[in-house]
């Protein structure tokens, strides 16, 4: 009986495992991917990478046009959270199970921001590309729709964490929607919707390397153009930069948590 | 019959000072108040700075919204294809989601030696903070700078693509696996060291088995990520599949009809992928 269990437990394993390899065979073959190559080339970008990939020289010439872009890259990240947030917040009492006004309310936000959320954020930048071109719009307003799908669904999870006991009890002793939501659920739920701001804000920041990259706008064009130029010491520096602040934003906003709870 | 002030003052508490000058205050300004308040207002301030300094280049607001309003009735309601069929669509697809597929696993074989020792109950707190904080500084550099350094090297394509994209899922998982880990009871480590059994029988025997289903669903919920993660790294760093197609309609041919076709095959596989994942995630709280 015993072995059985175990004979049995062993082939369950033996089973998953060789899915997996057949899956991965299948990707790689579908991808073209080598693992040969794959292993060939790390050593290679290694040493590539300590003998090209560091700021020298000139390159910190270009030290104040990259915090000129760094600065606005920040800043759109920050403006795309913050709006992002008020109208999440918004949608989020709408389609909290908690909070709503009523059930086609309810499935109405819920089906908009998951529609929001799933679009990735580079569909949206090539998407706004066509209407505001090279602009800092394109990125903020491509950055404010994902930070929107994203903040919805963590507000929704973190109010009905947060407030369901006490709306019922509030609500059983005759208090309106408003006072429920204005005096109970949103000073209750508020360090922690900060909480997702400031990581959505993180978050904004990498996706708007990327988005610049695509649209030729802030820092991520600024990368692309050293690159593309194969000014290695210049777009070192760019990533270092970036690399700082991030760090750097994301000591600040564990301080933050930290001050609020 | 007027009663002044002072008069009424000493009817009701026998001549001391009024009472109720000002409002009751209902809540006291703490600390953590105080850091709400000033978070909120740190963060107004610089949206409003970020606003006035945006770099415009001279594009109209209202009518770029209104086009865009324009640009998505076209993708969403007339969507046709133009430079592809559809099943190329659909091997495109096949190939992105393949990206991702590759980029997790090898995330996650990784990420489970480094979570084992990042977790601070299976080993010290010296090397579980040096594998935290070399985890955080590979999470610092955007994926898409991964990719493109490792290019220079690998050459453009699904090499570069895999190893630059896996560097943020180790990272990921690495956190996630190392405090599902650390959620385990001590005292079961405890019993086990108490019995005789080392250090690997206690991870094999123990750890992995109480914290299967909670890897398996932080690993669905990377894959998921990754899906969106490869389509990003098709169009922006080469890496191929749908997401290159998605960059060529909108950077060279100006086609939004067949960003359309793209858009809903993306919008169907990674809803899927999110249904996917919340039964998983329920079935393992379970």
């Amino acid at each position: 009986m015993k072995i059985n269990f175990l004979m049995k437990k062993r082939l369950y394993f033996l089973a998953i495992f060789l899915v997996l390899v057949v899956i991965s065979i299948g990707s790689m073959s579908m991808t073209q991917f080598s693992i040969a190559k794959c292993f060939a080339s790390i050593p290679k970008a290694i040493q590539w990478g300590f003998g090209n990939f560091y700021p020298a020289g000139d390159s910190f010439a270009r030290l104040p046009e990259i915090l000129l872009k760094l600065q606005e890259t920040l800043l759109i990240s920050i403006a795309a959270a913050s709006v992002a947030a008020i109208f999440a917040l918004f949608f989020a009492l709408m389609g909290s199970r908690i909070t709503k006004v009523n059930n086609f309310l309810a499935t109405l936000s819920r089906f908009i921001a998951n529609v929001f959320r799933n679009i990735d954020v580079s569909i949206w930048a090539l998407v706004l590309l066509f209407s505001f071109g090279q602009s800092s719009l394109t990125g903020y307003f491509a950055l404010f729709v994902a930070s929107f799908g994203f903040l919805t669904r963590a507000f929704m999870e973190t109010i009905d964490e947060v407030g369901s006991d006490t709306a019922e009890a509030l609500r059983a002793t005759g208090a309106n929607y408003f006072s429920i939501v204005f005096q109970a659920i949103i000073p209750m739920s508020v360090s922690q919707l900060i909480s997702w701001v400031l990581f959505m804000i993180e978050t904004n920041i990498r996706a708007a390397t990327l988005v610049g990259i695509l649209t030729g706008s802030g820092i991520g064009f600024l990368f692309d153009l050293y690159y593309k130029k194969m000014d290695y010491h210049a777009s070192s520096l760019v990533v270092l930069s970036l690399v700082v602040s991030i760090l750097l934003i994301e000591q600040i906003s564990n301080y933050v948590r930290r001050a609020m709870l | 019959m007027a009663v002044d002030n002072q008069a009424r003052s000493t009817l009701i508490n026998g001549g001391g000072p009024s009472f109720q000058k000002e409002r009751i205050k209902l809540r006291l300004m703490s600390k953590s108040r105080l850091a709400i308040r000033l978070t909120m207002l740190a963060l107004a301030i610089l949206t409003v700075v970020g606003f006035l300094t945006f770099d415009y280049r001279d594009v109209h607001l209202l009518k770029g919204i209104m086009s865009t309003f324009a640009n998505f009735k076209t993708i969403f309601a007339q969507p046709q294809l133009a430079h592809f069929s559809l099943s190329e669509a659909i091997y495109q697809l096949l190939v992105t989601l393949s990206l991702g597929v590759l980029t997790t696993l090898i995330g996650a074989i990784i990420a489970l030696f480094l979570g084992i020792f990042a977790a601070e109950n299976l080993s010290n707190k010296k090397v579980s903070n040096v594998i935290k904080g070399f985890v955080a500084l590979i999470r610092a550099v955007p994926t898409v700078l991964w990719v493109l350094i490792f290019a220079v090297s690998a050459g453009l394509g699904s090499v570069a693509a895999v190893i630059g994209m896996s560097f943020h899922s180790i990272s990921y998982l690495t956190k996630a696996y190392s405090e599902s880990f650390e959620e385990l009871d001590a005292g079961t480590i405890e019993a086990l060291e108490g019995c005789g059994a080392s250090w690997w029988q206690i991870v094999c025997q123990a750890v992995l088995p109480s914290s299967l289903t909670s890897l398996i669903s932080w690993t669905f919920i990377r894959f998921e990520i990754n899906f969106g993660v490869s389509v990003a790294m098709g169009a922006a760093a080469g890496a191929g599949g749908i997401g290159y197609d998605m960059f060529m309609d909108s950077a060279f041919y100006y086609n939004l009809h067949e960003m359309g076709v793209i858009t809903y095959l993306i919008l169907v596989v990674a809803m899927l992928l999110e249904f996917m994942s919340l039964k998983i995630k329920n079935k393992v709280r379970s």
